[in-house]
């Protein structure tokens, strides 16, 4: 009997197809992959079995019974548990509290009794938990075990999982595979989704792969090689990977020399003492699980956070204390994490985003707009980065990620800047236009610009990176080129432990 | 079964952005017919006498120049304001401050001769408004104080510093205790184009705020910092756009303006001050901002619309005996229908059979 089978599934939303007659069957205590790029309609999917989404037409049979799920406390009902890629728990409140604002009246009327199953849930699967800290004090990866526990307590059959590695470190990841291990074994069904092939592979009993909202094939994830799964998933016709030299730099362009900085926001993260160098010439990668002091440390590198003026130097210049505009006029170029709302503004044409930074080169004189230079910037960031669009007049919203993406990493490259840096370059974007990014990357580099890109994705980092280091709770591991630091070595720095293992080859 | 429900556009659509007002002012005819007729009016003559009447002479559209002038100034200050999601409802305070700010010079400079006098009189009452505003901005900038409540209490104070003042210290001397000034001199007074009318240049200087304020937003660099600021405050931040000063400058902008707008209703068809030297301009021109698209040009014609409904108010109380209160009722459906159908320009109606019925007949089967 399989636990759960979709057929013919269909949801059309205005402009686009997110579903179209997708097919799904988990067995009972299977762990099923479902594999797609991003846009490939997965989370479309998910939220349709977990009712959050009705879709347009299809049939869902549960346990071998056509049902129609009413909303997601109809599924947790049925047995059906779900992890969002973005948890919903209240920081101020402790893991127990949170967990009982999701249970029955009569489970959670007990706070003890309620305690003591957290504890002996969690232990039982090998992920500690201890039910009265604070939801704030918790790593990322700790909360994500509060979301898995809080399904755990229900009953749950098929517990759906959507990208639970992307914030994890490689160890985390460990531990989250065997917690699922456990559950299959006692016949919970796993429906595993992510983009991460190699992942799957070690995980998954079967696979199902989704492009462009249609089911492009199913697999055994073990007897197929990672090629194989990444041909499903984009199609024949782009490239999947590229090696790139790597690159010593010459002078060093950014110097940040113990930089330490608390913000007025309690849940933000405080940096300690980071000190780094970029060069020019060469591209520094620093990895790390979200929310680990990127945001703030990028901040004060784009001056829309200030520090000491010495602690931020551009080629030897104190910048420190200067606004983002002053320091552009020295050679910074920045890419943000947020594309929509702070990278291009949403409801404006290309070309009023192409002026948005591009403003202070010969785009305006004397306060005055030269629109005929701000239409040909549009058009040259257009031609040259391959934008999709419906023209320069295209509201920034209008675009793909990749799309939009391209035309803000063209927007600050043709400003030829001396320092570029980029937050996540290729997070949410197709395999084309990312190979396209970090092709234009390096292309930069090697003119001798200095490169700091800041990402969850490890395996870009190897790509790109010359050197290579991470970012914990507001502190920064030491940096080594990229092909002396073993993944595991780059993992033990993600988690906060910093001694360096000068033969991790070896250790590897 | 006819099943509607509103579904999200993949874009705003322009031409219902355009569409919306239009629909609206037909929406308030036709809600106004109804009204006459419930007030035992003929709908088609009472409307006639509401919005034709006025403007079947000359003087009619002189007299519809007259409040043009003081809409159109506030409403292009408002536009920077809101453009920049500045919520600023303190036009009105700001109007009645200019108006009593040169007023309070005019009375002073009651004897002085020469053509100076009008030109300082005028800078006094922009000023007044100006410095009005200004309190808003720091507030804001400083504290963080919301702009809706600080302006609309603001409003409050002015018009009772303007009540008080005209009760007490600027009362006219030989006014046989009436709450009103002395009457303006002649050097304090807007010329007229033409002594048949009460038209004065006022008009010109709404005009020039129109094709100033137009120059500003689509031409300047600071104009397209005002409009980041207002549509995405983090790219603004981002791009390294100055969040304050530009709320500094769009606030005293408008502060200005509003504040020449009173100055040249006391100093031009007023000729003093009294209690009653604004009906209500500086709200009607945030209407006058949104029927207008928020565009210079949409705004002159928005403004003519909002300077007939008091036309017609006065032409109604005097044809049909109806109070004259009709001017706000009319002025208040026209942003009612007005803010409704502006929903249509991110969503549309649709016919919805679908998901519904799928998932019932689904179930039918299971039970089949």
């Amino acid at each position: 009997m399989n636990q759960i089978e979709l057929y013919n599934i269909t949801k059309r939303y205005p402009g686009c197809i997110a579903n179209q007659a997708v097919e799904l069957k988990v067995g009972t205590g299977e762990i099923h992959a479902l594999l797609g790029e991003n846009g490939a309609g997965k989370s479309t999917l998910m939220k349709i079995i977990y009712g959050v989404v009705k879709p347009d037409e299809g049939v869902v049979r549960w346990e071998d019974e056509i049902i129609s799920v009413k909303g997601p406390s109809h599924a947790r009902d049925l047995g059906i548990g779900m992890v969002f890629q973005h948890f919903s728990l209240f920081e101020t409140l402790t893991v127990a509290e949170n967990i009982a604002l999701s249970l029955p009246k009569a489970e959670s009327a007990s706070m003890d009794i309620l305690k003591q199953r957290i504890i002996e849930v969690s232990e039982h699967y090998g992920m500690k938990l201890d039910p009265n800290r604070h939801v704030h004090s918790l790593s990322i990866g700790e909360q994500q075990r509060v979301e898995i526990v809080r399904c755990l307590l229900q009953d749950v059959k098929l517990l759906i999982l959507d990208e639970p590695t992307s914030v994890l470190t490689p160890q985390e990841v460990e531990t989250l595979f065997k917690t699922l291990r456990i559950l299959s074994t006692e016949g919970c069904s796993i429906l595993f989704i992510s983009h991460k092939l190699d992942e799957v592979r070690a995980l998954c009993d079967q696979a199902t792969i989704l492009k462009a909202g249609k089911v492009s094939g199913h697999c055994i994830p073990k007897d197929t090689t990672t090629e194989e799964l990444a041909r499903l998933m984009v199609g024949d016709d782009t490239p999947l990977t590229e090696d790139y030299k790597k690159a010593e730099g010459d002078h060093t362009f950014l110097t940040i020399s113990d930089l330490s900085y608390e913000s007025d926001d309690p849940f933000a993260c405080t940096l300690k003492n980071i000190s780094l160098e970029v060069k020019a010439g060469e591209i520094l990668g620093i990895a790390g699980v979200a929310g680990n002091g990127q945001e703030e440390l990028l901040n004060l590198i784009s001056g829309e956070d200030t520090s000491n003026k010495k602690t931020v130097l551009f080629d030897g210049k104190a910048v420190g204390h200067l606004t983002p505009e002053k320091r552009r006029i020295l050679g910074l170029g920045f890419v943000p994490e947020e594309r929509l709302g702070r990278g291009a503004v949403p409801n404006m044409s290309l070309q009023e985003n192409g002026l948005l930074t591009g403003y202070q080169g010969e785009l305006t004189a004397n306060g005055l707009i030269k629109t005929n230079k701000v239409k040909d910037f549009a058009h040259r960031i257009i031609d040259r980065f391959n934008v999709k669009s419906s023209g320069i007049d295209a509201q920034a919203k209008s675009l793909s990620g990749g799309n939009l993406q391209k035309y803000i990493i063209g927007r600050e490259i043709l400003q030829n800047p001396k320092l570029l840096v980029c937050s996540h370059p290729t997070w949410g974007v197709d395999i084309g236009a990312a190979i396209l990014i970090r092709h234009e990357l390096i292309k930069l580099r090697d003119e001798g610009c200095s490169v700091l890109v800041v990402s969850e994705d490890i395996d870009e980092l190897y790509s790109i990176s010359d050197r290579i280091c991470a970012i914990c709770d507001g502190e920064i591991s030491p940096i080594a080129p990229t092909h002396d630091v073993s993944i595991n070595q780059l993992g033990m720095w993600m988690a906060g432990d910093f001694t360096f293992i000068q033969d991790s080859k070896e250790a590897e | 079964m006819l099943n509607f429900t509103l579904e999200k556009r993949p874009s705003d659509s322009k031409t219902m952005s355009y569409l919306s007002p239009i629909f609206a002012i037909v929406l308030t005819l036709v809600s106004g017919g109804l009204l006459f007729t419930l007030l035992g009016k003929d709908p088609f003559h009472a409307l006639y006498t509401f919005f034709i009447l006025p403007l079947t002479d000359i003087y009619g559209w002189t007299e519809l120049a007259v409040k043009v002038a003081p809409l159109t100034l506030c409403a292009m200050g408002l536009m920077l304001c809101f453009k920049a999601k500045i919520w600023n409802i303190g036009a009105e305070g700001q109007f009645i401050l200019g108006g009593l700010g040169g007023g309070y010079i005019a009375l002073e400079l009651m004897n002085a001769e020469g053509f100076w006098v009008l030109p300082l009189v005028l800078l006094f009452g922009a000023l007044s408004g100006l410095l009005w505003a200004a309190l808003t901005a720091l507030l804001k900038t400083r504290f963080g104080a919301n702009e809706i409540l600080t302006t609309i209490m603001l409003n409050y104070i002015a018009l009772n510093w303007l009540l008080y003042s005209v009760h007490g210290p600027l009362k006219d001397p030989d006014g046989f205790n009436f709450p009103e000034s002395a009457l303006f001199s002649e050097f304090a007074t807007l010329p007229v184009l033409s002594d048949d009318y009460r038209l004065n240049i006022s008009i010109f200087f709404a005009l020039f705020a129109v094709a100033a304020i137009w120059a500003l937003m689509s031409k300047t660099l600071l104009g397209f910092q005002i409009s980041v600021l207002g549509e995405d405050k983090a790219a603004a931040r981002f791009a390294g756009f100055k969040a304050e000063r530009l709320t500094w400058f769009a606030l005293l902008t408008c502060g200005a303006l509003a504040g020449l707008a009173g100055v040249s209703e006391v100093t031009g068809s007023i000729g003093q001050l009294n209690p009653y030297i604004s009906p209500g301009y500086g709200y009607a021109a945030i209407i006058v901002v949104f029927l207008g698209r928020m565009h210079p040009v949409g705004i002159l014609f928005a403004s003519m619309l909002l300077a007939l409904t008091y036309l017609g108010g006065e032409m109604a109380q005097m044809d049909l005996a109806l109070p004259k209160s009709l001017t706000g009722l009319f002025q208040g459906m026209l942003l009612f229908y007005l803010l409704a159908c502006d929903l249509l320009i991110s969503y549309r109606i649709v016919r919805k059979p679908s998901a519904r019925l799928t998932s019932s007949s689904s179930s039918n089967s299971a039970q089949a």
